[in-house]
C-alpha cells in the first residue's frame, strides 16, 4: 500500500518532468503554424535541452556562487510545485505538504532567486529584467491568491486537493465567483509563464524582453535547468488551471492505475490549452512595459470581486 | 531551578544587566574590556532569561511578586504570566545575537564613550525586561520611561553630528505624546478608584464610553511606539541614526513591547470587546502596512529602507491583532486564537529576521562606510558571509518558505479566509478586501526585500573602494548566524512554537491551536483539521534540496559538467561599467511610478536648452509636509504669542501667581459642590 502510494506520488513527480517540454513544443508549433511558417517540431525542446546539456557553460568572472547555485534552486522550486498541484490524482502522499497559499510562496520563492541571479553579473540587462520581473510578480503574486481564494472558499479549504474534490462532486453549473476568478486567472497564466501582451518568449529586443533579459547570461546545463524550469512553470500553471476550473477525469486514489487513467484527459485538455494559448498569443500585441501593471492590477481586482461575488452570492 | 520562581530568575537576570551597565561607568574607556567581557556576559544573561522565561511559559504557572522600590507606599507590583513570559523569550533570543554582534561593532572613539554605551544598552535592556514584569500602572510608565530614555541616548550615541540629534529629539518628542496617552489610558482603566494596579484594572466594569476611550488612548499611545501611521515618522529617522546594533533592538524588539502593551490592555485589562474596536484596528494595520511597504521599496537608504519594512510588519501586527479583536468580539475564540496565534508568530519571526537585516547592515556599514544603496554593490564577493546571511533574512522577511515570514503570513492568511461567518454581512464584505490588501502587502515586501539585496550584494561594485571591503569578524559572524538560525527554525519546526505561543492565546482569549495544528504530527501544521489546510514546511526545504541535489548529480553523471570563464556577454556590447546597473532609485521607479499619489516627489528634470542637464528626483513622505509641519509652524506660532505674557518683570510675574491663585480660590469650591 505504502509502495503504490509512494509510486504514484513518483509518477506525478516525473510526468511534469517528461511531459513539459513537449507541452512547450506544442505551443510553439502551434504558433508556427497559426504565422504560417512550418515549425521545428513538438520535439524541439527537447532537442535544445539535450544541445545545451552538452554544451561548456560559459560564466561570466564576475558571476558570484548564487549564480551558480540560483539555476538548481529554481528547477527544484518548479519541480516541487508540480509535485504539489494535484495533476493526476488527488489523493498523493505529498498534497498535505502544501495548501494553495503555500504553493504560491513557493512560486515567488523562485521568482525571487531569479531575479537576485539576474543581478548578480551587474549588466543593464539582468538588472532591467530583474526589475520587470519583480514588477510584474508583485502584482500577479496577489491577483493569484486572490484566485486560489475565491476557488478556496467554494471548497471551505485552502488544500488543493479539497478544493479540486468540491469541484468534482458538484452540480455541473456556472458559478459567479469562478467566472471571475477563472479570467483573473487567465490574465495571470499570461503574465507570469511571460506570455505575449506581457513579454514575449521569442524576443530578444531589449525594450521588450522579461524573461530573456534575466536569464541572457546563462548558458549551457545552467541555462538548459533555467528553460526547464521556464517549462515546468507553463505546466504547473497550466495543470493549476486545470485543477481549478476543469477537474473532471482527475483520478482520485494513490493508485498507479488511477493515475495512468487520468492521463489521457490530461493530455487532452493541454493540448486545448496550449493551442488556446497560442491563438491568443498570436491575436494580441505586446504591451508596453508600463501597461502591464494595468493589465494586472485588471486581474487582481478581477480576483477580488471574484471572492466579494462568492461572499454575496455565495456561490 | 529548584525552588527559586522564575520570576526570581528574570529579576536577577535583569539585575545583573543593571550591574554589567554600572560596571561599564567604573570602566568609561577600558574598550577592550566592555567590548570583550561586558557584552558578551550580557548576551549569556539574554540566553539565561531566554531559557526561564520559556521553562515559565511551558510550566503555565502565574508568580507575582512586589518590590519596595521608589515611594514608600507605591511599591513595584510584578507579575509573570504567559504573555510577558513569551515577550520576554523573545527578548532573550534577539538580545542574545545583538549583544554578541554589538562586542564585534562598536568601535573605540566613535562618539559616545564604549562604557557609556554598555551603561545604556544594558540599561535598555533591563527596561524592556521590566515592561514585561511591570503589574501596575506605575512601575509599567517607570520602566516604559526608562526604556524610552535609554533608547534615545543609544540613538544619539552618534551626537556631534547634529543630524542625529534632531532624530533623536524627534523620536523623544513621540515616544512622550505616546507615554502620555498611555498614562491617560491607565487613568481611564481605574476609574477613579485611585488604585493602579493591574489586578484592580481587570477587576473593573467600564461601560462601552470609557472602555472605547481607553481603547483608543492604547491605540494612540502604543500606536506612536510601534510606528503605526501616522506616528511613523520617527521610525525612518532614528533608525538609520543609531548604531546597527541600536537599530536592531529598536526595530526588533522594543517596537514588540508596543505590541505587548496592546495585547495587555485590549485583551487582558479590558473586557468588553466591541467589534468596531477590531475594524479600526485592521484598517490602521492594513493602511500602515501598504504604505509602509510602498515606502521601503522606493527608498535609497540600506537602513531607511528596513525601518520603512518595520513600519510595514507592525501594520501587519496590527492587522492580524485587529481580526482577533473581532473574532473575541463575537465570542468567536477558536478563530481569534488563529489570528493572535498568527501575530505572535511574526512577533517573533520579526524580531528574529529584522535583527539580522540590520546587524547586516551594520556590518556593510563598517566595511565600506557607505549606507547609500546607490554607492553599494557586488559585495557578495568581498563579504560571503554577510552576504549570505542577509539572504536568509531577506527570504524571511519576503514571507517564503520555508522561512520564518512565511508561516505567520500563511496563518494569517488562514484566518483571514476562515472569516466569512461573521454576523455582520458588511463585515464579510470588507475582508476579501482586506485579505487582498494583505496579500498585495506581502508581494511587495519580496519587491522591497530584492531590491535590498540585490543592490547591495550583487552586481557590480559601484565604487572602486568596496573591493577593499572585509567580511564580518568572528563576534559579528556569530551574532547574525543565531539569528539566522532561529529564523529558519522559525521557519521548519512551526508546531513547537505554536506550543509555545498556546498558553499565551489561552490565558488572552481562552483558546489555543497547538492541539488542532500538531494533530496530524509535528512536522505538519494544520490549524483546524488536515482537509481545510496544511503546511509541512520540512517537505519544502528537504523537496527543494533533494531536487537539486539530483539534478546536480544527475546533470553530472549523464553530462560533463565543464565550466569556463570570461567576460559577461551583456548583449554583446562591447565595454560596460557598474554605472550602467541599475541605481537604487532605478529600481524603485515603477512603484514610484504606479503609487505616485503616494509620494511627495521632488522632481528636477532638464529643459531643453541646457547645456549640462541634471536630473534628480527625490521622495519624501507626506505626512511631514501634510501632519507635522503645520504642527510644528502652529505651536511655533502659539509659543511666539505666549512669549509676550513673559515680561521678565518679577511684579508682572506675582501678578500672574496672584490671579491664578484667585481663579483656583474660585473653582475649587464648585468642584466641591
Amino acid at each position: 500500500m505504502t509502495f503504490t502510494r509512494a509510486l504514484s506520488q513518483v509518477i506525478s513527480v516525473v510526468t511534469p518532468l517528461a511531459l513539459a517540454p513537449l507541452l512547450l513544443g506544442w505551443v510553439n508549433q502551434v504558433r508556427a503554424w497559426l504565422s504560417n511558417r512550418k515549425g521545428p517540431g513538438i520535439l524541439q525542446p527537447y532537442r535544445m535541452l539535450h544541445k545545451l546539456f552538452n554544451k561548456d557553460s560559459v560564466m561570466a568572472d564576475t558571476a558570484s556562487s548564487l549564480f551558480r547555485f540560483a539555476p538548481y534552486a529554481i528547477f527544484g522550486c518548479m519541480l516541487l510545485a508540480n509535485a504539489i498541484i494535484p495533476t493526476l490524482s488527488t489523493d498523493l502522499p505529498l498534497a498535505s505538504a502544501a495548501d494553495a497559499i503555500a504553493l504560491v510562496g513557493l512560486l515567488a520563492l523562485a521568482r525571487v532567486f531569479i531575479s537576485l541571479a539576474a543581478m548578480d553579473i551587474g549588466t543593464a540587462f539582468g538588472t532591467l529584467g530583474a526589475r520587470r520581473e519583480m514588477l510584474v510578480g508583485f502584482l500577479a503574486e496577489p491577483a493569484l491568491l486572490t484566485v486560489l481564494f475565491s476557488a478556496s472558499l467554494n471548497g471551505k479549504s485552502t488544500a488543493l486537493a479539497t478544493i479540486v474534490e468540491a469541484v468534482v462532486h458538484r452540480d455541473f453549473a456556472i458559478y459567479p465567483s469562478l467566472v471571475f476568478a477563472g479570467m483573473a486567472f487567465t490574465l495571470v497564466y499570461l503574465a507570469e509563464n511571460s506570455r505575449v501582451p506581457v513579454d514575449n518568449p521569442a524576443t530578444h529586443l531589449e525594450l521588450t524582453m522579461i524573461h530573456e533579459a534575466m536569464i541572457l547570461e546563462y548558458s549551457g546545463r545552467h541555462l538548459a535547468l533555467m528553460e526547464w524550469a521556464a517549462a515546468l512553470k507553463l505546466f504547473a500553471y497550466s495543470t493549476l488551471g486545470i485543477a481549478l476550473f476543469l477537474p473532471w477525469g482527475i483520478g482520485q486514489r494513490a493508485t498507479p492505475s488511477s493515475l495512468l487513467l487520468s492521463l489521457p484527459s490530461l493530455g487532452l485538455k493541454l493540448v486545448v490549452i496550449g493551442a488556446v494559448l497560442a491563438l491568443v498569443e498570436t491575436f494580441s500585441a505586446k504591451l508596453r512595459i508600463f501597461r502591464v501593471p494595468e493589465f494586472l492590477a485588471t486581474s487582481f481586482l478581477l480576483g477580488v470581486i471574484g471572492m466579494l461575488t462568492h461572499i454575496l452570492l455565495g456561490a | 531551578m529548584l525552588n527559586i520562581m522564575t520570576i526570581d530568575w528574570v529579576l536577577w537576570i535583569i539585575g545583573a544587566w543593571i550591574a554589567l551597565g554600572l560596571l561599564g561607568i567604573v570602566a568609561l574607556h577600558k574598550f577592550a574590556l566592555v567590548a570583550r567581557v561586558f557584552f558578551p556576559l550580557g548576551a549569556v544573561g539574554g540566553l539565561i532569561l531566554a531559557y526561564a522565561a520559556a521553562r515559565a511559559l511551558v510550566s503555565g504557572r502565574v508568580e507575582s511578586k512586589q518590590l519596595a522600590l521608589g515611594l514608600p507606599s507605591l511599591p513595584f507590583h510584578l507579575r509573570l504570566d504567559a504573555l510577558s513570559a513569551f515577550f520576554l523569550v523573545i527578548i532573550g533570543l534577539a538580545s542574545f545575537g545583538i549583544s554578541i554582534f554589538a562586542a564585534g561593532y562598536f568601535r573605540n572613539g566613535e562618539g559616545t564613550a564604549p562604557g557609556l554605551l554598555c551603561l545604556e544598552f544594558h540599561f535598555f535592556l533591563a527596561s524592556m525586561a521590566l515592561v514585561l514584569l511591570a503589574d501596575d500602572a506605575y512601575s509599567f510608565m517607570v520602566a516604559w520611561e526608562s526604556m524610552a530614555l535609554t533608547s534615545y541616548f543609544l540613538v544619539t550615541a552618534n551626537h556631534r553630528l547634529p543630524k542625529i540629534r534632531a532624530a533623536g529629539f524627534l523620536y523623544l518628542l513621540i515616544a512622550h505624546i505616546g507615554a502620555i496617552a498611555i498614562l491617560l489610558c491607565f487613568g481611564v482603566l481605574q476609574a477613579n478608584t485611585g488604585d493602579y494596579t493591574f489586578a484592580n484594572m481587570r477587576a473593573q466594569n467600564l461601560s462601552s464610553f470609557w472602555a472605547s476611550a481607553a481603547f483608543l488612548l492604547a491605540i494612540f499611545g502604543f500606536g506612536a511606539k510601534a510606528g503605526i501611521l501616522p506616528l511613523h515618522i520617527w521610525l525612518p529617522e532614528a533608525h538609520p541614526a543609531a548604531p546597527s546594533p541600536v537599530s536592531a533592538l529598536m526595530s526588533g524588539v522594543m517596537l514588540k513591547m508596543a505590541i505587548y502593551g496592546l495585547l495587555r490592555v485590549c485583551f487582558d485589562l479590558l473586557h468588553l470587546h466591541i467589534w468596531w474596536w477590531g475594524v479600526v484596528m485592521l484598517a490602521l494595520g492594513l493602511i500602515t502596512a501598504i504604505f509602509g511597504v510602498v515606502f521601503a521599496a522606493v527608498q535609497v537608504e540600506m537602513k531607511r529602507l528596513l525601518a520603512y519594512s518595520s513600519i510595514e510588519n507592525i501594520g501587519l501586527l496590527f492587522a492580524a491583532m485587529g481580526l482577533a479583536l473581532l473574532f473575541r468580539s463575537y465570542g468567536m475564540n477558536a478563530l481569534a486564537a488563529l489570528a493572535l496565534t498568527a501575530c505572535l508568530y511574526h512577533v517573533a519571526g520579526h524580531a528574529f529576521f529584522k535583527s539580522l537585516l540590520f546587524l547586516t547592515t551594520g556590518s556593510v556599514l563598517h566595511a565600506t562606510g557607505e549606507r547609500n544603496l546607490g554607492r553599494l554593490g557586488g559585495l557578495i564577493r568581498f563579504m560571503p558571509w554577510v552576504a549570505w546571511l542577509a539572504l536568509i533574512g531577506v527570504l524571511a522577511s519576503s514571507g517564503l518558505p520555508p522561512f520564518s515570514g512565511f508561516v505567520s503570513e500563511w496563518l494569517l492568511l488562514q484566518s483571514f479566509l476562515f472569516t466569512p461567518g461573521l454576523p455582520q454581512p458588511f463585515l464579510n464584505m470588507l475582508i476579501p478586501i482586506a485579505t487582498a490588501s494583505i496579500a498585495l502587502t506581502a508581494a511587495l515586501a519580496g519587491y522591497a526585500m530584492v531590491k535590498f539585496f540585490g543592490v547591495i550584494f550583487l552586481g557590480q561594485p559601484r565604487e572602486e573602494k568596496l573591493s577593499q571591503a572585509h567580511d564580518a569578524g568572528k563576534f559579528e559572524k556569530i551574532g547574525m548566524g543565531w539569528l539566522a538560525i532561529l529564523s529558519i527554525g522559525l521557519g521548519v519546526a512551526p508546531n513547537s512554537v505554536i506550543h509555545l505561543i498556546d498558553p499565551v492565546t489561552r490565558g488572552l482569549v481562552g483558546d489555543g491551536i497547538a492541539h488542532n495544528a500538531s494533530a496530524n504530527g509535528w512536522w505538519l501544521v494544520t490549524p483546524t483539521s488536515i482537509a481545510r489546510a496544511s503546511y509541512g514546511p520540512l517537505y519544502f526545504l528537504f523537496g527543494v534540496m533533494a531536487a537539486c541535489a539530483v539534478a546536480f548529480v544527475l546533470v553530472r553523471l549523464f553530462y560533463h559538467a565543464r565550466l569556463r570563464r570570461s567576460a559577461p556577454w551583456g548583449g554583446g556590447h562591447p565595454w560596460r561599467n557598474s554605472r550602467m546597473q541599475d541605481t537604487a532609485e532605478g529600481y524603485g521607479q515603477p512603484i514610484r511610478q504606479i503609487f505616485e499619489p503616494f509620494f511627495h516627489l521632488e522632481r528636477h528634470l532638464p529643459k531643453p536648452e541646457d547645456t549640462e542637464p541634471e536630473y534628480s528626483v527625490a521622495v519624501s513622505d507626506k505626512f511631514w509636509e501634510g501632519i507635522y509641519m503645520p504642527i510644528a509652524r502652529a505651536t511655533e506660532y502659539v509659543s511666539a504669542k505666549v512669549g509676550r505674557l513673559q515680561q521678565g518683570r518679577i511684579s508682572i510675574y506675582l501678578l500672574y501667581s496672584f490671579i491664578t491663585l484667585l481663579v483656583i480660590l474660585l473653582l475649587v469650591p464648585t468642584a466641591r459642590r
